[in-house]
């Protein structure tokens, strides 16, 4: 078995493999999905430096090279890291990171809503699917079905979780875990009846319940042997205490990650991060977007820290709807444009490089003129990672991407 | 007064009680029953009642506002203020944050606590006090919709001193009116012309005046932003699906560039055109060549979009969504629809529909939407408050409504909250809402004269809505319980 084990130290990771064995889908592992709500500008995430139409499309915005001052760290010849996320290039150092740039939906809506719809539901440009694609994978996923197999955290149901199957549900704020009055067993006895024969709502209502006892069990027994030393490490209590002081999401972040590392039936998880609609003053490497960067990577390594040991056995997918204009506009920022940088983080992943083809920023090679294209559809990035990190059969796969396209061709996980 | 009769002569046709009917009304053209309704349903006969409400309804400037709602409104000092004076306030606070920032000893965050949060605290105190205590419902129903429908952020820069001056002067007056005025008035104010860009949206290579002569290096990056002109289209009048293009978009961008305000104004109405700014090439937009015509043109396109079928469409299926069913009937979208155009995007027109509707009392849509946690809020406040009887601590409740996902002024997106069950009916949810049912029954179980009989006037407010299944399990519970039970009850998370 694998068995990476993850090192805090002073806030940044690093990662020392002990032994490396084949990667084979197992009951544990689990899949982490962050939607970055409103089309984060992914040519200021990982930005290709090496392209010259780059810089030139983006007089105001554009991120220095590598070795400037403030300027991108370098991935590659042709890619860097927005220097804000600076604490996650140990990742790629390690190879525990990956990017997909060039990826995104077929459909070319340039709506918010559409394309988040689309993203979630699994299903581009098809409106009246009812579900959203991680519900489906929860209900063909092999292995024993468990109230909390699946979690969102957030105060509202995602699209991409709607569904049939059952979903535990963590809320947000320093209370999240705190008991309420529907705890309580002579409440809990009465509401039981109300609920129970409820057309509407008794799903809800037994989620409700059994989510949050299983979630009480979890967090209340101690974590399972086996991490060793990472595990010890990365829970220690100093370390955590600097996650909560940073921004609400980080301790947010920290808190899912917990849940998630604590109960080994959860493989599936979700939550999203808005506020990265840069119309105006989006700003380089300091100003509005480099703060919500910041303030993301802390929670990244928040929930890192909080997954603990089971880090080595989560991939966390971080997606947006679409991407912006690869020229900025006329107040500093960026409008809605169509290809976007997929990340992929964790433990398997085969990290340390950017995957997918890059089409390049020359004007024909825009989408309408005007947009980085999207080559890489973004079912088929997430696939294989569902088949060969989740163990998902080809009729499971058709379920949740009906009418997906072919997986990608470059190996996303470790062998 | 036509409207009043109507629905009576669908009453056979719907299976609906009288009693039914008025509770029906009272949920969705209101925030839920008061005790005091209650008893006035008893009073006059759920008929005559029903009636009379619907009637005063459609004609709110009849209803007086109780003494105790006046009271409490003209103690906030902000909610008078103009634009201009609330963007001088904004200013000020800017301006003293930077200098006590400058000073690095002192506190950066307190100019803003002191100036700028009194007035969204102030507009959020309005909203929810009119929306308890006003016996105009149906009207602080419409300000929750339209407001939402134009939405606009209250966490971006100066929208949070405008927020409750753009409700008061840009969606509250129409709500009844034209939505042409409405969309015009939405367009011109500062709070949307800065949340969604406009303002700063210029010709291409258009520079300020003392920066024309510069070099390159110091000449702003200056030209279109298309963020207002996509979402007027998306979300305010044609709908995702209304058939425009990307270069619609655009095209619509450089016919609004110079719509603005002026900054350095200190008070009064904000919007100017500025003609300077203004793309004077011609534009092809929605199939139409433009000639340039400064502001006309944008007044031009508004005129085009208030009265198109698709916007119709758009207006007409968020209404019946909202009023009537998560998945509305076609037919009734379509009658919707029609009336909207035929009116010329008439509101009060478009409202009077809805209530002449069969499809609004049918018994598959009685009880049968579940509540956002803004309505679930109001609706329980006013389930347990007496006619002149306010909530005591606002803050509180607006703090409620943000951790439930929803806060007040605070959707950051232009398409604001949803209203369907898909979208706020989960674990978390419930959770929320019992334990808030739990502490409002607490509040009023301390009051030994509510709490001996406070179930069973909250069961008589409550009327029909309470299934007989629900009243007898909660009979069944232990007195001091019941309340809780009652108003976390799955009957009570619908309306």
């Amino acid at each position: 078995m694998d068995r990476r084990h993850f090192l805090l130290a002073s806030g940044a990771w690093t990662l020392c493999r002990t032994a490396v064995a084949a990667n084979t889908p197992q009951a544990g592992n689990k899949l982490v999905v962050i939607m970055l709500r409103g089309a984060v500008d992914g040519l200021s995430v990982v930005a290709p430096y090496g392209d010259a139409n780059y810089a030139a499309s983006r007089d105001s915005i554009a991120l220095a090279p590598p070795g400037a001052d403030e300027g991108l760290l370098k991935l590659d010849s042709l890619f860097g890291l927005n220097p804000n996320l600076a604490r996650l290039k140990p990742w790629w150092d390690q190879g525990s990171m990956a990017f997909v740039h060039a990826s995104g939906s077929p459909d070319p809506t340039r709506s918010h809503f559409d394309a988040q719809d689309y993203m979630e539901s699994g299903t581009p440009g098809r409106k009246s699917t009812p579900d959203g694609w991680m519900n489906r994978l929860l209900q063909t996923l092999p292995g024993e079905a468990a109230p909390t197999r699946a979690i969102s955290m957030g105060a509202t149901p995602p699209r991409i979780l709607a569904g049939t199957a059952s979903v535990a549900n963590l809320g947000v704020g320093p209370k999240a875990l705190d008991a309420k009055a529907i705890d309580k067993p002579e409440m809990q006895s009465a509401l039981s009846k109300l609920y129970a024969k409820d057309p509407m709502m008794a799903r809800t209502y037994r989620d409700t319940t059994e989510g949050r006892e299983e979630i009480k069990r979890s967090m209340a027994a101690p974590r399972m042997a086996g991490g060793g030393g990472g595990m010890a490490r990365s829970m220690d209590p100093s370390a955590d205490a600097g996650a909560q002081s940073a921004s609400g999401f980080a301790a947010d972040a920290l808190r899912l990650g917990r849940v998630i590392g604590a109960d080994a039936h959860t493989q599936l998880a979700f939550t999203s991060v808005g506020g990265w609609d840069t119309h105006i003053n989006q700003g380089g490497a300091k100003g509005q977007l480099a703060n919500r960067l910041t303030s993301l990577s802390q929670g990244l390594d928040a929930l890192a820290q909080g997954l603990g040991d089971t880090l080595k056995d989560t991939v966390i997918v971080v997606m947006s709807e679409f991407g912006r204009t690869v020229r900025q506009n006329g107040t500093n920022g960026t409008d809605h444009g169509r290809g976007n940088v997929m990340w992929l983080m964790g433990g398997p992943v085969n990290g340390g490089r950017m995957l997918g083809e890059w089409p390049g920023l020359e004007s024909s090679a825009l989408a309408d003129g005007r947009d980085l294209a999207v080559v890489t559809d973004f079912r088929s990035v997430l696939s294989p990672l569902l088949q060969r990190h989740l163990g998902l059969s080809d009729a499971g796969l058709a379920q949740v991407f009906p009418q997906g396209p072919a997986a990608f061709r470059a190996p996303l996980l470790r062998a | 007064m036509l409207a009043s009769q109507l629905p009576r002569a669908f009453a056979a046709s719907t299976g609906l009680s009288d009693e039914e009917r008025a509770l029906h009304a009272l949920n969705r053209l209101g925030f839920g029953p008061r005790p005091a309704d209650a008893q006035a349903i008893a009073d006059m006969g759920a008929r005559a009642w029903l009636d009379q409400f619907l009637a005063q309804q459609l004609n709110p400037q009849s209803l007086a506002l109780p003494v105790a709602l006046t009271d409490s409104l003209q103690a906030m000092d902000t909610l008078a203020l103009d634009q201009g004076q609330l963007y001088a306030r904004f200013r000020e606070a800017q301006k003293l944050s930077r200098e006590a920032k400058a000073e690095g000893n002192k506190d950066g965050e307190k100019p803003r606590r002191e100036l700028v949060r009194p007035v969204v605290q102030q507009a959020g105190a309005n909203r929810l006090l009119r929306a308890v205590a006003s016996p105009a419902q149906l009207e602080e129903v419409l300000v929750d919709f339209w407001f939402n429908h134009f939405n606009v952020f209250a966490g971006k820069g100066p929208v949070s001193v405008w927020v409750g001056s753009y409700e008061r002067e840009a969606i509250r007056p129409y709500v009844l009116g034209s939505f042409r005025d409405m969309l015009g008035a939405t367009a011109k104010h500062p709070a949307m012309l800065f949340y969604l860009d406009n303002a700063q949206s210029v010709a291409p290579g258009w520079q300020p005046r003392g920066r024309r002569g510069l070099q390159d290096k110091a000449r702003r990056a200056s030209g279109l932003n298309e963020n207002y002109a996509r979402e007027v289209m998306e979300l305010h009048t044609l709908g995702v699906d209304g058939g425009y293009t990307q270069r619609d978009v655009t095209e619509l961008a450089r016919m609004l560039t110079g719509w603005t305000f002026d900054p350095r104004a200190v008070s009064g109405a904000l919007f100017r055109f500025s003609a300077d700014r203004h793309d004077q090439g011609t534009k092809n937009w929605l199939g139409r060549k433009v000639e340039a015509k400064g502001q006309a043109e944008g007044e031009m396109a508004f005129d085009v979009l208030a009265t198109h079928p698709g916007t119709a469409r758009h207006i007409a299926f968020q209404f019946a969504q909202a009023f009537v069913a998560d998945d509305p009937p076609p037919a009734l979208v379509q009658r919707l629809a029609d009336r909207f155009l035929a009116s010329q995007s008439n509101l009060r027109e478009l409202t009077k529909c809805l209530i002449e509707s069969d499809e609004f009392w049918r018994r598959e849509v009685y009880q049968a939407k579940f509540k956002t946690p803004y309505q679930y809020l109001l609706s329980s406040l006013r389930a347990v408050t007496r006619v002149d009887g306010l909530p005591p601590d606002t803050q509180k409740l607006l703090g409620a409504l943000a951790q439930a996902g929803m806060p007040l002024y605070g959707a950051q997106t232009p398409d604001g909250y949803k209203n369907t069950a898909a979208a706020w009916m989960n674990p978390e949810a419930l959770a929320q809402r019992i334990q808030f049912a739990q502490t409002l029954s607490d509040r009023i179980q301390r009051r030994p004269a509510m709490a001996a009989r406070a179930s069973g006037d909250l069961l008589a407010t409550l009327g029909p809505t309470v299934s007989s299944g629900t009243r007898a399990s909660v009979g069944a519970e232990p007195a001091p319980q019941q309340l809780a039970l009652l108003l976390g009850s799955p009957d009570f998370m619908r309306r």
